[in-house]
């Protein structure tokens, strides 16, 4: 999914066709439709420039509405960075997130663990895998109010959560102050993914580490399944 | 007529940029300052029949976008002829 002021979306789109081999199709922000794709990836950047707040004007494209009925569907939808922005703004997601607690934009590697393995989006990883994958964000700070962040933890919908490379959940882990450490979560069914981590960017030994990978080939492997079924 | 909006981080949510400026404040001798809050202020200029409908209006217009209501709080007064009402 491209919006005017979208960076990540060529880098989402190599590791689908160059690395995965997998079909890829870029939708604008004006389509009328989904093209036929298996997968939604609203990657990160700054839609329609993050004016008023982060994703708040992005959750009005003409292509939104349609990419809400293919979410109720049970179509597959995965925002990273910005794209999670866009999920909670448009409330395909709960929560928001805000300023990262030292005011400072952060590009860095986290390690990330790795809560659900039964989704279509980490059918790849180990139970409780420790994902190295860079951020790049100054607006990653997760926040929910108590009631939601209950229901998110009850019902499991923590799916990755920044810790120590041992995979201690830890404060010094934290790179932006989120709640629970948390670095990404999934709707109560399961096909609405966001988090803050740029695994497009950590997809190929060249660029220093190839966990994103593993997430973009569990993927590929739930849509193979879907036509197989 | 003219709604004059503000809208604020929820108290609930930290505020580092409020904090960072409390600091500030501190640091230049304001210690007077016990908290500092940064927020938006929103102008809209709009048509309405009478100040009750154009406050439903902006009401709906901060609920729909203006305003998250997961992290934010919001306020306005409307302008009309140059009378302002809370």
């Amino acid at each position: 999914m491209v919006f005017p002021g979208t960076w990540s979306d060529r880098d989402c789109g190599w590791v689908i066709d160059q690395v995965l081999g997998a079909e890829l199709q870029y939708l604008w922000h004006k389509d009328a439709d989904l093209k036929g794709c298996d997968c939604i990836i609203l990657p990160g950047g700054f839609a329609y420039g993050d004016y008023l707040r982060t994703g708040a004007i992005a959750r009005f494209a003409p292509v939104m509405e349609k990419v809400s009925e293919f979410a109720d569907r049970g179509g597959l939808v995965w925002g990273i960075c910005n794209g999670f922005q866009v999920l909670c703004e448009a409330g395909l997601l709960p929560g928001a997130l805000i300023r990262n607690s030292s005011l400072e934009y952060r590009c860095q590697w986290t390690n990330l663990v790795v809560e659900r393995t039964d989704l279509a989006f980490t059918s790849r990883c180990d139970e409780r895998e420790v994902l190295s994958i860079p951020i790049g964000h100054g607006e990653g700070n997760y926040f929910a109010d108590p009631a939601t962040l209950s229901r998110l933890e009850q019902r499991g919908q923590v799916v990755f959560r920044y810790c120590d490379s041992g995979g201690r959940v830890t404060n010094n882990a934290n790179p932006n102050g989120s709640t629970h450490n948390i670095a990404g979560i999934v709707n109560a069914r399961g096909n609405v993914l966001g988090m803050m981590p740029h695994p497009e960017r950590c997809s190929e030994a060249e660029l220093g580490g190839t966990d994103g990978l593993k997430l973009f080939r569990s993927v590929a492997a739930s849509a193979m399944q879907v036509l197989v079924s | 007529m003219i709604a004059r909006i503000v809208v604020t981080p929820k108290p609930v949510v930290n505020d580092p940029q409020g904090i960072t400026v409390r600091q500030g404040l501190a640091t230049l001798g304001f210690r007077e300052v016990s908290d500092v809050r940064i927020g938006k202020y929103i102008e809209v200029s709009l048509e309405a029949d009478s100040e009750h409908q154009a406050r439903q209006r902006v009401e709906a217009m901060c609920k729909q976008l203006l305003a998250n209501h997961v992290i934010e709080d919001y306020r306005f007064e409307i302008e009309t002829d140059g009378h302002k009402r809370r």
